[in-house]
């Protein structure tokens, strides 16, 4: 309630028909009014027009004393009366228009309602203070909007939130039209067998039978009323929500990813044949072995001790076996050999070395000790003298000596070995790919030997000093490259490049090659290149065949058709010159002319058959006189339309009477006519196609069902087409259309044929 | 030893041998483009004979039925029973009819004078019509039994006349206009709701049956206005250069509306976009009466002042098919029946005729290869239809002596007026006369 507009008295008030709002500040203000009958209009911010009324009966005569009384009663109180004007209708509807607007200019205090009321001022002279400062403290509040304007607000917010909703629908709209079929009543119950539980769903169970079963599914937890889950698949959904069960899942993804790789390399391992390197590998593990256990010393002693026992029994097995005593036959073997080759008595060592190893008393290491033992863990070969194998190499000469510290030596090696037989492996595949894809750019595949190489070299330097086998190794890898030359890069020279520059040039188009001479003029650089390669050049190019003939003059026989200024056109003419140099296009156009003329003249048509009433074989030919009366001439045709135009070709193929029945220009979904030719051309009967395709192409637009009514679009269908149109499917009800049914059971039917 | 080789051919018989006597022989084929040379110009024949047939065929006329004594000026259909419709006439007479019998089963005087309009309850137990005697009547759909009267089940008087009446597809509430639109609930003898804009009298007002809760009416003051039954005000208005009748509602498409308008031309509007027509159909040479969508909202069909039915695309601008017969007067009702295969048409010369949706269509069911040869025959159609002579064949109508002459008079005063405009332009200062498309030249203005 903003303000209290007009107040108007007419009669004596008896019934009180009260339409405002409960609890608004109106009906306390006025309460106490019994005297008049008096008209509020109050327009309610939020509900339009709203008018409270106190719509009195009374006769006239009532109305006349009443309104005496009034006066009687104002002038008592010592204050004038606004006087307002009187109405003495009551209707239901008052429009702001019809009521007089006389006094409207004065202004109404709130104290002046009250001021009727004060036979007792003592109690209300109070209220009408502080109602004054109120008046005085707060402005006027603004006047409220007209009944138009607010209805026009109302309307808009309206019409926008409609138009919104109903914008919803776009999507399944668009889809409709875009469908390539659409299949009525939209909302089809499909066919085929349905569910259990969406056909038992409206079952009640009534016989005793019935509903014991019922009971004993119900102690079962089975699912009846929703489904799809039972009570229990429901908990368990409910106990781990979908972002933990993807971060699981994604964990679990990752452990198998790294199991299969770890399996994946302890077969590649498994695999290697090479002795040395499982050494190598079991010396590793040896040494991790100890660490752990040396850990394990200060962490467990209990399980160390049982470790200690352990070893201490592989000790006694080593110790009791002939293993590693170089007295076996290989062993034999090579004692024999040792004196003559390095190699063996170095692996007989290293047999001796592992026994020594094996059968050592085990004592438990402090931490200084611990070096030492690793010192002497070390193979022998490490300290042996290399043969020097590359005497210009100084990396190569270089000795163990200048290495001190022998962890990292030791280190270093193992890992060396295995980036070797890494090195190895790589190159091996590389080869593989070469010979898989030999035809690989020679370029790209020299790059990436000399690399290769180059990665090698580095190698090298960084572990100079290590064993012959990895030398072996590294003369391996030097061979490496060199085969690959060998068998697939062809080495080229700068010159070879040149030249081949050269070539090319010589093969591009003779416009081109007509500037070669020029070039060859101004290019002195060119020319000091081309110097050494002349012999060469002249085989490939021949200058005369190259170089553009002068035009031919044509004589046409015709006047000139348009006169030009030979001054204005001389550089004109030059250009096209140049540009057209070496086609002659006007003798083009009329030999393109002949041509069409020639094959607009009849032919003669020989009818004329051999033997019939002449002798007939081999190496006859038909008489004279024969061939004259069965060669039939056709008339001349009428004469060219160009035929006097000398320079236009006018077309005859043109033919009117099929003229009628084509299409003269594009229609409406067809952009050019290349593509309207193109659905023209594509057979659609089944005498060019398929009868699956047939009825796939044929495929109305739209299948009704015979006596079916179709209501009209529901809200679901909203549902399913935002689903979809989230998903990213397409066209809705064109996949289940019965024709498709149709289709997949023939298709089925000659399946079974065929079986 | 002797032995002989004998060679024999060898065929599997599941290649060639039917599985029943019922089924066709099989064929085997051989699609090698080279033994059917000649695919376009034998299709073509195909097409071309096709479209002749079709044209042989085209007989839409079905039945007509006969038995009121006025005009019919209303028809509603049956929203469970495809085999009945409703139908008032100008005196008061509101008759039912059973379409596969072709006759009427209930005849009940109704109103006295006219029958507005007539609506069957979303369920089809009952119906409502309302009169030139400002009444509404609720009547059951079933006839009353031997010794029962002819009494409807409500009446309600209201303070004015009403015109049309429509009744919502989901509750049971329903709208009638007049002075104003009101909408009311069964239950109650005063309207829930009124929306009146203007002093105009409304013609006619429609219930979407996709979004439930809209409405649309044409008014006399020549505005279409747009309500939200939920809302307190009405949602939009748009003004047309001249008046329209009436207008249906797209049941496949929540937003597009049809009106039909007194300038013989009929508006589809988005009724998010009113000040401009989505598409403005073209044909009909007199006033357009009634219009009403194809269940399937491919396409309408309208009726109107000039005795003739035109079948529309939805967004085509012109019609696809014009019915018409001598004794046909002008149409004031018409309906597209809800299996998209039929069409009534209610006329001043008391009769309602039975036509089919489809000209050419062959009624009944279809036997698999005819279903086949129905859809190959279409689709030649379809894609021969550029052909000058196909297209001349397939496009060609005969029409009632008044209509052919007045089209070509409209012709030659839509071309007189585009030629003046055209002379007016060109002498005008330039850029002080825009063109105006056909489209925005129906459109007065649009209030908020």
């Amino acid at each position: 309630m903003k303000s209290l507009v007009r107040l108007v008295t007419t009669g004596v008030g008896e019934n009180l028909q009260d339409d405002g709002p409960p609890g608004t500040g109106l009906g306390i203000l006025t309460q106490g009014l019994v005297l008049g009958n008096f008209v509020f209009e109050s327009p309610w911010p939020t509900e339009g027009e709203m008018i409270v009324f106190w719509v009195v009966q009374g006769g006239s005569d009532d109305e006349r004393k009443h309104c005496r009384l009034l006066e009687a009663i104002s002038s008592l109180g010592g204050k004038t009366r606004k006087k307002l004007t009187e109405r003495s209708e009551a209707s239901i509807q008052v429009s702001e228009f019809t009521v007089n607007a006389e006094g409207e200019g004065d202004k109404i205090n709130l104290s002046d309602l009250i001021g009727t009321l004060d036979k007792a001022p003592t109690a209300l002279t109070a209220t009408k203070k502080q109602l004054k400062n109120l008046e005085h403290n707060h402005t006027a509040l603004d006047t409220p909007l007209t009944r138009k304007e607010t209805e026009q607000i109302q309307r808009v917010v309206a019409f926008e939130k409609t138009s919104k909703e109903v914008s919803r629908w776009q999507s399944v709209v668009v889809q409709n039209q875009k469908a390539e079929q659409l299949v009525f009543p939209l909302n089809q119950e499909p066919s085929g067998p349905k569910r259990m539980e969406h056909v038992v769903s409206g079952w009640k169970a009534q016989t005793p039978l019935e509903q014991e079963i019922f009971n004993l599914l119900h102690v079962n937890q089975q699912p009846l009323h929703n489904p799809v889950l039972t009570q229990n698949e429901e908990a368990t959904m409910k106990a781990m929500s979908l972002e933990e069960a993807k971060i699981r899942r994604a964990e679990l993804q990752k452990v198998r990813a790294l199991q299969s790789y770890y399996e994946a390399k302890a077969r590649r391992e498994k695999k290697i044949k090479s002795k040395t390197y499982h050494r190598v590998q079991k010396k590793v593990m040896r040494k991790e072995y100890l660490k752990r256990f040396d850990e394990m010393v200060k962490t467990d002693p209990a399980a160390a001790l049982e470790e200690l026992k352990k070893m201490e029994l592989s000790r006694m097995k080593e110790r009791m076996s002939l293993k590693h005593q170089n007295s076996g036959k290989w062993a034999r073997s090579k004692a024999i050999m040792a004196k003559y080759d390095d190699g063996a008595r170095k692996a007989m060592q290293q047999q001796l070395e592992v026994n020594k190893d094996l059968t050592m008393k085990l004592v438990i290491p402090t931490n200084e000790e611990d070096e030492d033992e690793v010192a002497e863990a070390l193979p022998d070969f490490v300290n042996d003298a290399e043969p020097i194998l590359d005497p210009i190499n100084p990396w190569m000469r270089g000795k163990l000596s200048t290495e001190p510290e022998e962890e990292q030596v030791e280190e270093t090696e193992e890992e060396a070995i295995l980036r070797g037989f890494e090195e190895r492996r790589k190159l091996r595949r590389a080869k593989d790919a070469v010979e898989v894809a030999p035809v690989v750019m020679e370029e790209s595949e020299a790059e990436m030997v000399t690399i290769e190489s180059s990665d090698d070299d580095d190698e090298v330097v960084e572990i100079s000093e290590f064993t012959s086998l990895y030398r072996g190794l590294v003369k391996d890898h030097g061979e490496g490259p060199a085969l690959l030359e060998e068998g697939l890069v062809r080495v080229r020279t700068l010159e070879d490049m040149e030249l081949l520059g050269q070539d090319v040039s010589a093969c591009e188009p003779a416009p081109q090659t007509t500037q070669t001479l020029s070039t060859e003029q101004t290019e002195p650089q060119s020319a000091t290149k081309q110097a050494d390669g002349k012999r060469k050049r002249k085989k490939m190019i021949d200058p005369n065949e190259v170089l553009t003939k002068e035009a031919k003059v044509i004589k046409v026989p015709f006047a000139p058709t348009a006169v030009e200024d030979v001054e204005d056109t001389d550089e004109q003419r030059f250009i096209i010159k140049e540009a057209f140099a070496g086609d002659d296009v006007i003798s083009d156009f009329l030999k393109d002319k002949k041509k069409q003329e020639s094959a607009g003249m009849p032919k003669v048509v020989d009818l004329t058959l051999p033997g019939w009433g002449e002798w007939g074989g081999g190496g006859l030919q038909p008489s004279r006189s024969k061939r004259k009366r069965f060669r039939i001439k056709v008339a001349p045709p009428p004469p060219r339309k160009d035929q006097k135009l000398l320079n236009v070709i006018l077309s005859e193929k043109r033919n009117s009477s099929v003229a009628a029945h084509q299409v003269s220009q594009v229609m409406f979904p067809f952009t050019n006519p290349a593509q309207f030719e193109r659905t023209i051309r594509a057979p659609v009967g089944h005498t060019w196609n398929t009868g699956n395709a047939v009825q796939k192409i044929t495929a109305p637009k739209i299948v009704t069902q015979l006596g079916a009514i179709i209501e009209p679009i529901s809200r679901e269908e909203l549902v399913k087409g935002e689903n979809q149109a989230v998903t990213g499917k397409s066209n809705l009800r064109s996949d289940q259309g019965p024709q498709q049914k149709r289709r997949s059971q023939q298709k089925k039917k000659h399946k079974h044929k065929k079986n | 030893h002797y032995a002989m080789k004998v060679k024999v051919l060898s065929r599997n018989p599941d290649d060639y041998v039917r599985e029943t006597k019922l089924d066709i022989q099989r064929v085997p084929r051989n699609y090698d483009p080279s033994l059917h040379p000649f695919e376009v110009t034998r299709e073509y024949t195909r097409a071309l004979n096709a479209t002749k047939l079709e044209r042989v065929f085209a007989k839409p006329f079905l039945a007509s039925l006969d038995g009121h004594r006025d005009g019919v000026n209303c028809m509603a259909k049956h929203p469970k029973s495809l085999s009945t419709i409703l139908s008032g006439s100008c005196d008061g007479e509101l008759k039912l009819w059973n379409l596969t019998k072709r006759e009427c089963v209930r005849t009940l005087q109704a109103h006295e004078g006219f029958v507005r309009g007539v609506v069957v309850r979303f369920c089809g137990s009952s119906f409502f019509t309302i009169g030139d005697d400002k009444n509404i009547k609720q009547w059951k759909m079933e006839t009353p039994g031997y010794g029962e009267e002819e009494e409807p089940i409500n009446t309600i008087l209201g303070k004015s006349v009403f015109t049309s009446i429509d009744h919502h597809h989901k509750d049971a509430v329903f709208v009638t206009s007049g002075q104003q639109v009101d909408i009311w609930d069964e239950q109650r003898t005063s309207p829930i709701r009124s929306f009146s804009w203007g002093v105009d009298s409304i013609n006619c007002v429609r219930f979407n049956p996709v979004e439930t809760e809209l409405l649309a009416s044409c008014a006399s003051d020549r505005s279409i206005v747009l309500y939200d039954m939920r809302e307190a005000a009405p949602l939009k208005k748009v003004i047309m250069t001249m008046r329209s009748n009436t207008l249906c509602w797209n049941p496949m498409e929540a937003y597009h509306f049809t009106c039909c308008n007194e300038d013989y031309n009929l508006y589809t509007y988005d009724m998010r976009y009113l000040d401009k027509p989505y598409t403005v159909h073209m044909d009909h040479v007199s006033a357009v009466l009634d219009v009403d969508y194809s269940p399937t909202g491919q396409e309408f069909v309208s009726a109107s002042f000039d005795k003739s039915i035109r079948i529309f695309p939805k967004d085509g601008g012109h019609s696809r098919e014009v019915y018409h017969t001598k004794r046909m007067q002008h149409v004031i009702c018409i309906k597209w029946s809800s299996d998209n295969k039929y069409i009534l048409s209610g006329s001043d010369e008391m009769n309602i005729r039975l036509w089919k949706a489809n000209a050419a269509e062959k009624l009944g069911m279809l036997a698999p290869r005819e279903k086949a040869a129905v859809n190959y025959n279409q689709k030649l159609k379809e894609k021969f239809q550029h052909h000058p002579q196909i297209r001349r064949i397939a496009r060609h109508r005969h029409l009632p002596k008044a209509v052919y002459s007045q089209v070509k008079e409209i012709r030659i005063m839509k071309e007189a007026r585009s030629r003046k405009e055209r002379n007016v332009r060109k002498h005008a200062k330039p850029g002080s006369m825009p063109v105006v498309t056909e489209k925005e030249k129906h459109v007065v203005t649009v209030v908020k």
